[in-house]
Formats: structure tokens, C-alpha cells, sequence
């Protein structure tokens, strides 16, 4: 595993542009090895959902089974249009959006206010955000429904957005990379009378880039992949997203048996876009996450 | 064109006070270097100017303006950090000029004519369209400097603006200072931890220590006649050597020699400018103050009179242009500079002979200097005359 480990650093170096440290040891064989039995292992079990997505009745009883059979385009067809899954997608889509907008305006500003202003008992301030990582949404299930149905939200778009708009994890991560740009560039702009507006849009944001895009990314996969709230505050289909869709593929059959190939194909279309994100963006991905052990 | 003056400035920082109730002016168009140890109060000091600190107490005033409690921005001051402080994501021009822009006060015209001459007078034109990454620790320090001198303020103040370049380009940056800061003519205020840097910019060196001004004079002067035994000590590479003494019949007695004190009979205070009760008298204890390069090899030199101390040379240390000797006379650890070259080993006896018009003695206790061998008097003159000029 200390291979995997060193690997995957000198990987985030490499990326980073740090080519020197990127050079082919002897023992690189062994971690490719290990590398490629941890790949497996994660790569299995989606594996085996491409390949029944492309079956006729998707029940696996043999290795034979796992073969890729012939209705890909009849099963996928099939979800999209009969079942409107592509209705749940674009609902999954515009709720994750606006979770990630909304998060990132609400964190930076909530950020910067941490890290730049002297507002008094700032520290007891960011340590009561910190605290409510211990009551995320399902803990607080019951007062938010009753809370959605008071406003006349549920079933909207804002019942499954608003409650996840503040978040203590990217303030958190946000204000330690705001502390790590040098005091001397904020004194600066504050020499040459750079308002704080300013100062956001034209000095901390460029020079956040990296990290904005980082949290985006896991804030997206996040929302993605929500469940609960959404099946039980969204009571109409039309307004439903992805994940309790697929709940609908898998209910919808005749004689108590799941027709298993609808449910993969179901599976693997909501995976895409968290996946693609990922591959688009795992730079500033990498980057976001090894700050912590600056 | 701007004088401040700061009187009875103080700043604490929780229970550390990190300035201690300074009264300094600092004269329209002058360089003035703030120069003392790490935690000394310099750039505390440096802050207040710029109004990054707020005071605890005291005030500072700009050309008659009281601007303790004015904002940064309106004090029209420009700050050179140590680490440049560029904006890493914009190219050098847009660095230079994102401040002007900000602040509203030039038009787009005067903005491109600034930022032109600046790069003519840095040679930084070639840097306007790089990005700071692109750039070594010297050009972005220029970029830095251009975005200074852009805005044509009331003063520089410069946080150790050299301390992040390597020796060679810092000496150049050095001259390039000093050069610029002559044909801008604007006040300047310039911290560092380097005496070497502080006496070959200053044109008024302010010694710190503790949060406290322990002299302010020109270079010649501190390194001349230094009020006490911090600025002795501290002023000079290698330091001063300070070897404890009795006072008698104006002579320095020491276990293994005795000095007579030129123009110190009597006990008559001479050449000390401050402090004006110091004086020395027959019996108390004080401390002679002797720089390594005053000390010389009784055969190198043989005009500077026949008396001599003799030294047990432990180390030596070859410099190039000289060679560095720890040695002790008596008990007491001493340095001097000899002549590049010379036939010296450790445990060698060495006879010592001294430049009489280069003595101190300080207070044991406070530290103060209680005499200097050569009057100050005849310097003053000089530096009257120089002030004229």
C-alpha cells in the first residue's frame, strides 16, 4: 500500500507540473500490480451493471451472463423515453447546479468575512458553522418537511436546493485556502483602495480558481447523488430526479420480477455525469484535496 | 513631498508591546532606513505608517495631517513587501496598473503614460506582458517597485524589499535603489534586519531594539559614535569588541593591560552627543568598546605607538581581504582584522596595537556610551557642512 501511496503523490506532482519528481522506479511493476487489483475492485461491480444493461432480462446466473448481449440500444431506448428518464436527469441536473452555485456564493462571501474582516467572536462564529457538520440534512429531516410544506415549497425545486445551500465543509476548505494567499497581497489592494467587491472578483477568485473548481466538483457529486430528501419530499414524477427514478425503473414490472437490464441501464446513465465531470476536471480535483497536507 | 513625524507612537499586540512609545521625523525627501533585529518593532513600526496597524497610542502626522486614524488608502503611501506581493494570476502591466485603476483618480491616458515611464525608468517594458511566474525574484521586485512609483505617492515605505534576492542581485538592487531613489527624490522608508544594507542606503539610519529607537543618525555617524552599547554591537561585521575595564586616572585597566584614554583627563565628557550627565570617573567600572578592523598587528603597524596588548590567538578565519582572528587577551574573548596573508596559527601569542581616536566606553549597566576617544565636535563640523551641501 506505501507504493500506492507514494505513486499516487508522485501522480499529484506530475500533474502539478513538478515532472522531475515524476521518475520510473523499480518497484513501479509491484504498484501497478496492486494499482490494477484496487482498479478491479472498484471497476466490478460497474462493470457487471454495463453489461447486464445491455441484456434482455438482466438476471445473471453464470460468468456467461456477464458477456455484453445484444438490446444496449433497445434497454437504453427504453429508459429514456418510455420511462422519462431523461425528465429525472434534467431534474437531477438543475438541483445539483443550483446547489453548487448557491454553495459556492454563500461560502465565499461567508469565507471571506472569516478571513479578512475583524468581526467580533469570528472564531466562535466559524466553530458554530464547523458544528453543524454533526447535524447534516437527514438529522434535521422531520423540522425541514414540516418547514417545506409550511413555506408551500414541497414539491419544488427549492425544497430539494435551499436546505443544502450552506455548507460548513467548503467554508472550511475555502477559508484555509484564502489563509494560504500571502496577508501581503490583501494589504496591497488594500493600499491602492481595491474595495472588498473588487478585491473578490479581480484578486481572491482568479487566484481561488483552482480550489472553486475542486469543491464544485465534489459538491456536484454530492448533490448528485441524493436520495432521501428527494423521494420524500417530491411527490410528483415529473419533478423527480435520477437517483429515486431509478427506484421507479426497478417498480415498475409485472409478476414481482425486476427486469434488472433497465435498472443497469438506468445505473449507468447517472453515473455519466458525475464520471465525466471528474475526467474533465481532475486536476484542480487532485489539487483541492492534497492542500490540506501543505 | 511629505514630512511625517511620529510622536509617542505605540502598538501592542496583546500583552507584547511591539512598539514602544517611538518620537521619530522623518524629513521631506530623505531615505531613511529602520534597521534593528527580528521582533525589534521595524516593520510594527513600517505598518503604522502605512495604516495596516492601528495604534494603540501616539499619533502620526503627514505634512501637518494628523492621520493616526486615517484608512490606507487615503494616506497615498505605496508599500514594497518582501515577497513582491504581485497578483500571480495578472500579467506585470496589469499589476502595475490594477491599483490606479481602483482608486479612480487617473484617467485611462495618464494610466499608459505612468505605467510607460515607470518601465522606462525600471527597464521593466519587457516584463509588462509576463506573468509574474514568469519572472525571477529581481524583475518581479521591479514590477513590484513600478507599481509603487506609478501612483507617484507621498512616501515609499519598503518591508525588506531585498531580503528574498540572492547576494549578488540584492547589492544590485541595492544600487538601483539608491539611484532611483535620487532622481524621484521621494520619502523614503525603508525597513531591514541588514546593517550593511541599512549604512549603504540611509541617508538617517533609525537603530530599533525592543520596540525602542536606540539611535538615529547617519551612517558614519552610528558606526562613529554609537550612542550605546546595542547600536556598538550591532552596527559593524564583526561586531565591536567589548572588553570590561576600570577606570583609573583616565586610563582603562584590564587584568593583561592598561589603555591610556586620549582627551579623557579630568573624566570630561568628549564626544559623546547624548545622554548629557554621562561621564567618567576615577574608579568606576565601564566597558571599552574596540572595533576588530581598530586592531592591528603591533609589527604590521608600527606608527601607532608603542603601547601593545598581547593576545592568545584560538581561531582563525581567512576572509580574503582579511583574516579573522578569535582571540583572548586575559580571560576576555576578542576579534581582530589582520592583514590578509598573515603567518598566524592558533596558540599563537600575538602583540596588539589599537588606533587611539577609535575608543568607546559604555556603562556596564545601562549601556549608554559614556566616551568616545575622538571629539565629536570635529565631526559635527564635517556633518554640518555636509547638511549645507
Amino acid at each position: 500500500m506505501v507504493g500506492v501511496l507514494q505513486y499516487a503523490k508522485r501522480r499529484v506532482d506530475a500533474l502539478r507540473g513538478n515532472y522531475e519528481t515524476q521518475r520510473i522506479h523499480e518497484d513501479d511493476l509491484g504498484t501497478h500490480f496492486q494499482l490494477l487489483l484496487l482498479v478491479v475492485a472498484v471497476v466490478f461491480p460497474i462493470a457487471v451493471a454495463l453489461a447486464v444493461s445491455t441484456k434482455q432480462s438482466g438476471v445473471v446466473t453464470s460468468v456467461v451472463d456477464l458477456l455484453p448481449g445484444g438490446y444496449a440500444v433497445e434497454n437504453y431506448r427504453e429508459v429514456l423515453v418510455d420511462y422519462q428518464f431523461g425528465r429525472f436527469m434534467w431534474n437531477s441536473l438543475a438541483m445539483s447546479v443550483v446547489i453548487v452555485v448557491g454553495k459556492l456564493i454563500i461560502s465565499v462571501f461567508a469565507a471571506m468575512a472569516i478571513v479578512y474582516y475583524r468581526v467580533p467572536y469570528k472564531d466562535l462564529v466559524f466553530l458554530f458553522i464547523l458544528f453543524t457538520l454533526l447535524l447534516p440534512v437527514p438529522v434535521r429531516f422531520i423540522p425541514l418537511f414540516q418547514l417545506m410544506n409550511d413555506l408551500g415549497w414541497s414539491n419544488t425545486i427549492l425544497a430539494i436546493t435551499v436546505p443544502y445551500l450552506a455548507s460548513a465543509t467548503t467554508v472550511f476548505i475555502l477559508r484555509q485556502h484564502f489563509l494560504s494567499i500571502p496577508t501581503s497581497i490583501v494589504e496591497t489592494a488594500k493600499l491602492d483602495g481595491v474595495g472588498p467587491l473588487k478585491f473578490m472578483l479581480f484578486v481572491l477568485l482568479p487566484m481561488s480558481k483552482g480550489v472553486l473548481v475542486g469543491v464544485s466538483i465534489i459538491m456536484f457529486v454530492y448533490a448528485w447523488n441524493q436520495y432521501l430528501w428527494p423521494l420524500i419530499i417530491i411527490d410528483s414524477e415529473a419533478n423527480q430526479v435520477a437517483q429515486v427514478g431509478l427506484q421507479l425503473l426497478q417498480g415498475d414490472v409485472q409478476g414481482g420480477q425486476l427486469s434488472w437490464s433497465l435498472v443497469m441501464a438506468g445505473s449507468t446513465l447517472t453515473l455519466l455525469p458525475p464520471l465525466l465531470l471528474m475526467i474533465v476536471f481532475r486536476k484542480p480535483l487532485l489539487e483541492t484535496f492534497s492542500i490540506q497536507q501543505k | 513631498m511629505t514630512t511625517v513625524t511620529l510622536h509617542n507612537l505605540r502598538k501592542e499586540f496583546d500583552d507584547v508591546v511591539a512598539v514602544n512609545g517611538i518620537d521619530l521625523e522623518i524629513i521631506d525627501g530623505e531615505f531613511l532606513v529602520i534597521v534593528g533585529p527580528s521582533g525589534c518593532g521595524k516593520s510594527t513600526t513600517l505598518r503604522l505608517l502605512a495604516g495596516l496597524e492601528d495604534a494603540t497610542d501616539g499619533e502620526i502626522v503627514m505634512d501637518g495631517r494628523d492621520v493616526t486614524a486615517v484608512e490606507p488608502k487615503d494616506r497615498n503611501v505605496a508599500m514594497v513587501f518582501q515577497n513582491y506581493a504581485l497578483y500571480p494570476h495578472m500579467t506585470g502591466r496589469r499589476n502595475i496598473t490594477f491599483g490606479m485603476k481602483s482608486s479612480g483618480d487617473f484617467t485611462d491616458e495618464e494610466i499608459d503614460r505612468r505605467v510607460e515611464e515607470a518601465a522606462e525608468t525600471l527597464d521593466i517594458a519587457d516584463l509588462l506582458d509576463r506573468k509574474p511566474q514568469a519572472m525571477s525574484g529581481g524583475e518581479r521586485q521591479r514590477v513590484a517597485l513600478g507599481r509603487a512609483i506609478v501612483r507617484d505617492p507621498d512616501a515609499f515605505l519598503m518591508d525588506e524589499p531585498l531580503s528574498n534576492l540572492d547576494a549578488k542581485l540584492r547589492i544590485q538592487m541595492r544600487a538601483e535603489l539608491a539611484q532611483l531613489h535620487t532622481s524621484l527624490g521621494t520619502t523614503t522608508v525603508y525597513v531591514t534586519h541588514d546593517q550593511t544594507e541599512a549604512m549603504t542606503l540611509g541617508e538617517r539610519v533609525v537603530v530599533m531594539n525592543d520596540g525602542r529607537i536606540m539611535q538615529v543618525d547617519e551612517p558614519q555617524t552610528l558606526y562613529d559614535f554609537p550612542a550605546n552599547r546595542f547600536v556598538a554591537e550591532f552596527i559593524g561585521d564583526p561586531a565591536m569588541n567589548m572588553i570590561p575595564v576600570d577606570i583609573e586616572n583616565g586610563t582603562a585597566v584590564h587584568d593583561a593591560f592598561t589603555i591610556q584614554l586620549p582627551n579623557a583627563d579630568g573624566g570630561v565628557r568628549n564626544g559623546v552627543k547624548e545622554g548629557g550627565d554621562a561621564s567618567i570617573r576615577d574608579g568606576q567600572r565601564a566597558v571599552l568598546g574596540v572595533r576588530p578592523e581598530d586592531l592591528y598587528m603591533a609589527t604590521d603597524r608600527p606608527d601607532t605607538g608603542d603601547e601593545t596588548l598581547n593576545a592568545t590567538v584560538n581561531v582563525t578565519e581567512p576572509l580574503g581581504d582579511s583574516l579573522l582572528l578569535h582571540c583572548s587577551i586575559g580571560e576576555t574573548p576578542c576579534k581582530i582584522q589582520a592583514k590578509a596573508r598573515s603567518e598566524i596559527r592558533p596558540d599563537d601569542t600575538v602583540s596588539i596595537a589599537y588606533d587611539p581616536a577609535r575608543l568607546h566606553l559604555f556603562d556596564p549597566e545601562s549601556g549608554d556610551a559614556l566616551y568616545h576617544s575622538e571629539s565629536y565636535a570635529s565631526s559635527e563640523s564635517a556633518a554640518a557642512a555636509a547638511d549645507h551641501g
